[in-house]
């Protein structure tokens, strides 16, 4: 565009660095720039979520192009027990296992944020619960919860001898339903402890000297000053957590496959079991839609209920 | 990240001083013995996972006349069977490939974006950067079963490059984020100077930014490296043949035959599958750390 105003030696000289020169314009590079990514989540992300609400309304099966059906299969999940069970069954399992992985990530960050030796030797195992693959350490699991030969069964019966029979982890609904609970608190405290005490390092330290001064309990000091102070980060930690919670699949798909009986079968894994095992892709759809509102929810509950204490407190950013 | 490493140091050279009250019984008490529950119970199922895959087949099964704490005569048997006579080692180099290949391709989409949104500062750059957060919290769960028609629409089903290519759905938006911070860190000044030598754009992000983000590179690839290595239901759904399968999926679907599990065998399998990133981890702990903390505060 300016080449034209421009003198013919400088033309020529510059002629052969067009390519350069185009790559200099600003918009032709934010649209270079941003093509893989924007591109990327476009074609696998953002087609497939529409495609897979679209496939909700449809009757699609493996190998079969589906009609629109209307709100036929959400009419249908509604008067299947076995929906209504993963619906319950992931609700329980994201609180109580959410509860528990904030309840104890927060005492080991707690913990962590004291003083001792080896501490970064200390903090790098922790977290290794979390970088080791879910479905392996899932099975590691599944050995620990075995009928005959579970390791907890044989402490608690054979060497501190509190029961007299071994312990049914999977066999039966609400042990396996437990199991699973404890499973998915073990893997979950390393990520929300090395969280919080990322937070807690931010907190400055002369608050704490300035309670001390005033006679705070320890606990007031917890209550009044480290509790407020991490709602941010906690409400960022549990947006997150609650999400992956919820939408679980690796750890009951590895551990229970959704038995004994359909009872630890979370939306995701009944989805699968519909979707992808069973055929009926539309179906399956419908399932892993129907998660949507409660993510939304549960979303807006976690960030807008805590949050809000930051603006509460008149902080203008963190 | 450099203040609140300052930050933290600071507090920890602090805390003895402001709790000088504390008496050595009651720090045991309060501090060493929880840790030491903590860590116990958080490395048992490796422990537990490591001797059972050097167990023999004997031992597994008899808890009454072996401590089952603890090996009489250790054996390779599992892992001689999981090498030898099962793909395994196809598995492993196929979950590698993979692995790598979504990485780089990850890596390059999200430094590209990042750059473009936090150093060239078009109109509406604040949203795109929105868009890409808002992508990470659609969870796999959702999508695997449309994206399961579009990988057979592009007729890449049961191929391991269909990994490759929805792997950084989940990839891109973390790295996009933990690299936007990054380059933040990084004075714009440095860029000015740089325009003002006549430096192209492209030079730039090549001869400065690049190079001053290396530590950000590390952390995003690293954390996609594991991410990768972990994925399980994108694998499980796409890929059907066996000797496709990566490490996670095979060792579900092809280990676990009949009716008596091969404990030996699959712990094994589960061992060997996760050293490789606990190796990776434990080269570079401190970018973990700090890709997890930075990636939350942002």
């Amino acid at each position: 565009m300016s080449v034209t105003a421009l003198s013919s030696p400088s033309l020529a000289r510059r002629q052969p660095s067009w390519l350069v020169r185009l790559f200099d314009y600003k918009p032709f590079l934010v649209v270079m720039c941003l093509a893989p990514a924007i591109g990327l989540l476009a074609v696998f992300l953002t087609y497939p979520l529409g495609l897979g609400i679209w496939l909700a309304f449809t009757d699609t099966t493996i190998g079969r192009r589906g009609v629109f059906v209307g709100f036929e299969n959400f009419q249908y999940l509604l008067t299947d027990p076995l929906w209504w069970n993963a619906v319950f069954y992931s609700v329980v399992y994201t609180g109580i296992a959410t509860f528990g992985k904030f309840a104890l990530g927060f005492w080991l960050a707690l913990l962590l944020n004291n003083h001792f030796p080896f501490k970064s030797l200390l903090r790098a195992i922790i977290l290794l619960p979390w970088i080791v693959p879910t479905v392996l350490s899932a099975l590691a699991f599944w050995w620990i919860y075995d009928p005959q030969f579970s390791i907890i069964s044989y402490l608690l019966v054979d060497v501190l001898h509190w029961r007299s029979s071994n312990v049914d982890f999977l066999g039966s609904p609400w042990p396996a339903r437990f199991s699973l609970i404890a499973a998915n608190i073990w893997r979950g405290i390393p990520f929300v402890a090395i969280s919080l005490l990322a937070g807690l390092q931010t907190i400055s330290p002369s608050l704490y000297e300035a309670a001390m001064l005033d006679g705070a309990s320890a606990w007031q000091r917890f209550r009044y000053i480290t509790f407020p102070m991490m709602m941010p980060i906690l409400a960022i930690v549990m947006t997150f957590s609650i999400i992956f919670t919820f939408t679980d699949f690796q750890l009951v798909y590895a551990i229970t496959r959704g038995g004994p009986g359909n009872s630890t079968h979370l939306l995701a894994t009944l989805a699968f079991q519909r979707g992808i095992a069973g055929g009926e892709l539309g179906e399956g759809a419908a399932i892993a839609v129907s998660m949507i509102p409660f993510l939304v929810f549960a979303t807006l509950f976690s960030y807008f209920g805590l949050a809000r204490r930051k603006w509460q407190q008149g902080e203008a950013n963190d | 990240m450099t203040d609140t490493v300052a930050q933290s140091a600071a507090a920890a050279k602090a805390a003895p001083d402001t709790m000088a009250w504390d008496s050595g019984l009651r720090r045991l008490m309060m501090i060493y013995l929880p840790l030491g529950c903590f860590v116990l119970i958080l490395l048992f199922p490796f422990y537990w996972m490591a001797i059972t895959s050097f167990k023999p087949n004997a031992e597994l099964m008899n808890f009454k006349q072996h401590n089952p704490f603890w090996i009489t005569s250790p054996t390779l048997a599992h892992i001689k069977h999981l090498l030898f006579d099962t793909a395994y080692p196809h598995w492993l180099w196929t979950t590698m490939m993979v692995a790598i290949g979504s990485t780089t391709l990850s890596l390059i989409a999200s430094t590209l974006a990042a750059y473009a949104i936090e150093r060239l500062r078009f109109r509406g750059s604040p949203y795109v950067g929105l868009g890409i957060y808002l992508a990470y919290l659609v969870p796999p769960s959702i999508l695997f079963i449309p994206l399961a028609t579009v990988v057979v629409q592009f007729g890449l089903f049961d191929s391991p490059l269909a990994l490759i290519l929805v792997y950084p759905t989940f990839l891109v938006p973390f790295c996009t984020w933990l690299l936007i911070g990054y380059f933040k860190s990084i004075p714009y000044e440095l860029e000015e100077c740089a325009l003002v030598d006549g430096a192209t754009r492209l030079q730039i992000l090549r001869r400065i930014t690049l190079p001053l983000a290396v530590p950000g590179l590390i952390s995003a690839g690293i954390f996609s490296f594991t991410l990768s290595w972990n994925e399980f239901i994108y694998a499980l759904a796409f890929i059907q043949s066996g000797a496709n399968k990566t490490v996670p999926v095979a060792i579900l679907t092809e280990l676990v035959t009949g009716d008596v599990y091969q404990w030996g065998a699959l712990m094994a399998g589960s061992l060997l599958g996760s050293l490789p990133v606990a190796i990776f981890y434990s080269l570079f702990v401190d970018y973990y750390v700090s890709s997890l903390t930075g990636a939350v505060k942002e």
